[in-house]
């Protein structure tokens, strides 16, 4: 039991150095390209990926925020007026969502919907010899295949967690009006008085920390393909539940990090 | 006056374990400028892990491997990229970018480690295409070519940046026979007419004699024999005996079905 936990732990140890070298070399390969005053990889291929990551994830993710902002303002409405404070709906709703649940919410959909794009992409492209071959050509395949992938979603996962956040609070504004009595113009005023420009900065941040960790997971994952199809396969679920774990434990530690010295 | 180096490329006691088994050990040889080098061996028998090792994709756990005089095993990321782009592969299964067209395949390496203007790229590009003579398959995807004509494309990228070296994993494994004569005329023409040195892997006997100006045989990871195709006719080393005697056999009853 004792020799089995310690294995898996040092597997996972291992895994993690392996993905912060993986990050590292990918970083280098581009500075060492910039220095060398050429583009680190194709512009077309970044804003390829900007797209999917982007403007692809939009829909999916209005679509949801929508409806667990709405639950959210309905639950916590139903609490609060047994209280009689059914008013502080609009300040928790905002608050949770700015801090908390929009920024989660995109990590998770971003790990499983790009996340899984990403791996598998990657791994179908190892196991047919793709990315040995942009190697072995002397081109780099960290900075030519990864670093697009990996700088897209990085900047674009605090965008969604931006659109997360006003689709969650535009849900709960809905509800609250339509079950609750609280109309559109109290709930806006409650939403500017009581979120704060921290609340703003603490969700954007925690987005930076899951963007990076998604696309560093995810691309290792996809470079660490064996076995062909079946390789590809397996690596795109671990991908996804290792980057959903991850982001989820992630979140927790920024809010310990943050509660700790921003309170 | 510089003079180029004797030797192209240089192995010197090179040893290799993968997940705890030894893969190669003690591998030694010489290639000239100019010379083609044909590694044969029974499968797994290190072959291609040997082309790995000098792409720099695999680190060997010790010896030297020299590429113009230098060692490839010291180089870091950067340099061993500028060695590489002096190389050219062709891999096994050619290994094109699946995304892309074949043309654009030929001209991912130019445009990415060359400082060639567009139109330049296109040309050489072009150059490339007819010499495999696949001008007219250059806006297909990989997957529309024949596994011939993949392996046509795999050369005609290998060659976009002139390189002093080509290897070839397996060039002809499973073409038919017009395919890999045809592959073979290339590697010859490049031998002959450009002075290309190049590193051949493969099982085909009839294409080794034919290419190589020097023969290696890989037997559990070590060199058996190393010498001219002479040499390697008239060798009494037993499994070497045996390879070819097989291939004969083979190519005998192939003979004989075909014409019964």
């Amino acid at each position: 039991m004792i020799a089995k936990t310690g294995a898996v732990t040092l597997g996972g140890l291992r895994e993690l150095g392996d993905m912060v070298w993986m990050a590292q070399a990918t970083l280098a390969e581009v500075l060492e390209r910039l220095a060398r005053g050429r583009a680190p990889f194709r512009l077309e291929h970044f804003f390829h990926q900007c797209n999917r990551v982007g403007a692809g994830s939009v829909p999916m993710v209005v679509l949801l925020s929508v409806f667990i902002g709405l639950t959210m303002a309905l639950l916590t409405g139903y609490q609060l007026r047994i209280f009689g404070m059914v008013m502080l709906v609009p300040a928790v709703v905002s608050v949770s969502f700015t801090r908390e649940m929009g920024p989660l919410f995109t990590g998770i959909v971003l790990a499983s919907r790009i996340g899984a794009a990403y791996t598998a992409e990657l791994g179908a492209m190892t196991a047919g010899g793709e990315v040995d071959a942009i190697e072995g050509m002397g081109i780099g395949a960290r900075r030519f295949l990864l670093a697009p992938r990996m700088l897209a979603i990085f900047l674009l996962t605090p965008s969604l967690a931006v659109v997360s956040i006003v689709s969650g609070i535009l849900g709960a504004a809905f509800i609250s009006h339509l079950m609750l009595n609280i109309s559109y113009g109290f709930f806006q005023d409650q939403v500017l008085t009581n979120l704060l420009v921290a609340d703003v900065v603490a969700g954007m941040a925690k987005s930076l920390v899951f963007g990076t960790i998604i696309g560093v997971v995810s691309c290792h994952k996809g470079l660490s393909v064996q076995g062909g199809a079946a390789g590809v396969g397996t690596a795109t679920t671990s991908s996804v539940v290792t980057a959903v774990s991850a982001v989820i434990v992630a979140d927790a530690f920024c809010n310990i990090f943050i509660i700790t010295f921003f309170p | 006056m510089s003079t180029a180096p004797a030797n192209l490329v240089e192995m010197k006691g090179v040893r290799l374990s993968l997940g705890g088994k030894v893969v190669l050990q003690d591998v030694n040889f010489t290639l000239p400028a100019g010379g083609v080098l044909v590694v044969m061996g029974l499968s797994g028998c290190g072959k291609s892990t040997l082309l790995g090792i000098l792409l720099g994709l695999l680190k060997p756990d010790a010896g030297a491997v020299l590429f113009k005089n230098e060692d490839l095993t010291r180089f870091g990321r950067s340099k061993l990229n500028l060695a590489r782009a002096c190389m050219g592969v062709v891999f096994q299964n050619a290994a094109l970018i699946s995304s892309i067209s074949v043309r654009d395949n030929v001209k991912l390496p130019l445009e990415e480690l060359s400082q060639k203007s567009p139109s330049e790229i296109d040309a050489v590009a072009a150059q490339k295409l007819t010499l495999v003579d696949l001008e007219e398959a250059a806006d297909k995807l990989p997957a529309e070519l024949s596994g011939g004509m993949q392996k046509r494309a795999g050369l005609a990228r290998a060659l976009a940046l002139d390189p002093e070296l080509v290897l070839f994993d397996e060039p002809s494994a499973g073409l038919d026979p017009i395919n890999s004569k045809l592959i073979d005329d290339l590697i010859l023409r490049l031998r002959d007419e450009q002075k290309v040195t190049s590193i051949v892997v493969t099982h085909e006997m009839e294409s080794a004699f034919a290419l190589a100006t020097q023969m290696v045989f890989l037997h559990e990871g070590k060199i058996l024999l190393q010498g001219t195709p002479d040499e390697f006719r008239e060798t009494s080393e037993p499994i070497i005996s045996d390879f070819l005697s097989a291939f004969k056999a083979t190519e005998s009853g192939k003979e004989a079905h075909a014409d019964p």
